[in-house]
């Protein structure tokens, strides 16, 4: 092959190949060897300055010693339906119609595959072990009482709950709260003792592993999004990209993140379809920036090219 | 029928001819600090799939108990962020000297899809903590997730899966991609600068005679 068919353009790319170039040294196997060393010394040096954060998980105990008025509240609103998990949707029940992406029920369409009915499996289910007879008397008269009945004593329930100073289930005026009263004073018994840790496990085995409804429940109460928020891991504090400390987190996270903190999604109902579906085109169009017309052209209009093979670009 | 042997042997020359995997001449124009950053990349990559290595022999819960557990999850957390330090600046780098030119589009697309595979790998490392970061980060993420239907098979709230995605299939496809970026660098060689390109379709330069190139002191085999 000749050096003119070589440089000569092929196609509607023009860039010559590099080997007609004239050439100088470089030894790429010593290069690696010292991006290698350079890059295990600042790690162990990272480390050992700056350690890394490790804050306990937070327990189902620990909940209910630290926020005991939280955990009754909680147990109530899964009872009346009206906590998160209550009205999800998929992927864990028909509760809700789940989000939208213009006319794309994603989220719908991909159906309840870990089937998680809240009321049932996150309190009822895990008091049954209960032996207290008060409780099992409780869970008999709900289970007997019909689904209307149900929703009343719940829901009157969550009302006076709300309206106690506090929150607290000893300063609740008179109702008509059926058993409700009950289970929910139960439920934190339950947790109290431990024997709530282990028990929303869905495979019912010795191995755990799956903390699915676990961290339904901790999330449809107020205790861990407080915590989060007392440590500026709120979803509008930029929540998704920090780490708890002064630690860097995800900060390839920012562009995600940062299409929460704006309208319209700030506000939107469907703000997670609509930031996926965002990100999904932004990330496309990442992949395809070789072929998107203007933007394949802006390192020839920015001169940092200039910078960066300035010493070529002085001898031609 | 023809060997397969010399078949095979016949393809990877292509691929890779003989000489270009491991020269040790690069053209002149190869000479700039951004250079680096590719190798430093790749070398962070090899500290953290190193250091996680090492806090798997351990196993889920050991660095919660062990100070030189929790030491060892020290080194794996900086060399993450050290490994997306070098890529982004890379990246950039990347960008500016618009990288995918000479049929070097496959190498871009690579690389990005690299960066979006280590996100999503840092990711299900975050949930694997098995701390109250994991736990308020699942929470989160469980809702974007599920809104767009990944979440039906792809279960944050569910530790036990999401450390082997992090420790097995997302390693291996990250790996891979990376692999085969490496091989396509290698393979086309190092980007010449852009003014020694006449006008593409859409640059706006007009061509202004012969490319301005050196004679070549060419010790490179050329194959192909
Ligand atoms: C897993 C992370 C990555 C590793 C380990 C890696 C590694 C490398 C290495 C060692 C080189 C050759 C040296 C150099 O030119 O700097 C290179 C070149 C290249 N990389 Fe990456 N890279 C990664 C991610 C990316 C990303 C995110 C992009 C862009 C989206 C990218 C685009 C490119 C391009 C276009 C080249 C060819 C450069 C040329 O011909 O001058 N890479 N990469």
């Amino acid at each position: 092959m000749t050096m003119a068919s070589t440089l000569r353009p092929t196609g509607r790319d023009r860039t010559p190949d590099s080997h007609a170039f004239p050439t100088r040294p470089y030894d790429l196997v010593k290069e690696f060897t010292l991006a290698l060393v350079a890059m295990l010394v600042l790690t162990i040096a990272l480390a050992a300055v700056f350690s890394s954060p490790d804050e306990k998980p937070i327990s189902l105990v620990g909940w209910a010693a630290a926020a005991p008025n939280d955990v009754v509240a909680t147990a109530t609103g899964e009872l009346a339906g009206t906590t998160t998990s209550a009205g999800y949707g998929a992927p864990y029940n028909d509760a809700g119609p789940g989000q939208t992406l213009g006319p794309l029920a994603l989220q719908r369409w991909a159906g309840v595959t870990i089937p998680v009915d809240p009321a049932q499996d996150l309190v009822l289910a895990p008091l049954r072990r209960s032996a207290d007879p008060t409780t099992a008397a409780a869970l008999d008269t709900w289970a007997a009482a019909p689904p209307e009945q149900r929703t009343a004593w719940s829901t009157a329930y969550s009302d006076a709950l709300t309206a106690a100073p506090d929150g607290d289930p000893a300063g609740v005026a008179p109702g008509d709260y059926g058993p409700v009263p009950v289970i929910a004073s139960s439920f934190l018994a339950l947790a109290r003792t431990g024997g709530l840790e282990g028990a929303l496990d869905p495979s019912g085995t010795f191995y755990g592993g799956d903390a699915t409804r676990g961290l339904l429940l901790l999330a449809d109460g107020a205790y861990l999004e407080d915590q989060a928020r007392a440590r500026s891991l709120g979803g509008d504090q930029w929540g998704m990209m920090n780490e708890t400390g002064n630690y860097p987190g995800q900060p390839w996270m920012w562009l995600y993140t940062f299409w929460y903190q704006v309208p319209p999604f700030a506000t939107s109902e469907n703000a997670d379809a609509q930031v996926w579906g965002l990100m999904m085109l932004l990330t496309l169009g990442l992949v395809l920036v070789p072929f998107i017309p203007g933007v394949r052209s802006i390192p020839r209009w920015v001169p940092v090219h200039r910078l960066i093979w300035r010493d070529w670009y002085r001898r031609h | 029928m023809s060997s397969w042997t010399v078949g095979l042997r016949t393809r990877l020359a292509r691929t890779v001819p003989p000489g270009e995997l491991l020269p040790d001449r690069q053209p002149a124009y190869v000479s700039s600090w951004i250079y680096v950053f590719g190798v430093l990349s790749l070398a962070s990559l090899v500290v953290v799939i190193g250091t996680g290595c090492v806090l798997a022999i351990g196993g889920v819960t050991w660095w919660h108990t062990s100070g030189l557990g929790h030491f060892v999850n020290s080194t794996h957390l900086w060399s993450v962020e050290l490994f997306f330090a070098t890529m982004v600046i890379h990246l950039w780098g990347k960008f500016f000297m618009a990288a995918w030119r000479g049929k070097r589009a496959l190498t871009w697309m690579t690389g990005a899809v690299a960066f979006v595979g280590s996100i999503g790998t840092a990711f299900t490392g975050y949930l694997s903590q098995t701390n109250f970061d994991s736990q308020w980060i699942a929470g989160e993420a469980k809702d974007g997730l599920n809104s767009v239907g990944i979440g039906a098979f792809f279960n944050v709230l569910d530790p036990g899966q999401m450390l082997l995605w992090h420790v097995t299939l997302l390693p291996l496809v990250v790996g891979v991609i990376v692999v085969a970026h490496i091989v396509l660098v290698r393979r086309h060689g190092v980007v010449p600068p852009i003014d020694a390109v006449l006008d593409g379709p859409d640059d706006g330069a007009t061509p202004t005679g012969p490319i301005p190139v050196a004679p070549a002191a060419r010790d490179l085999t050329t194959t192909g």
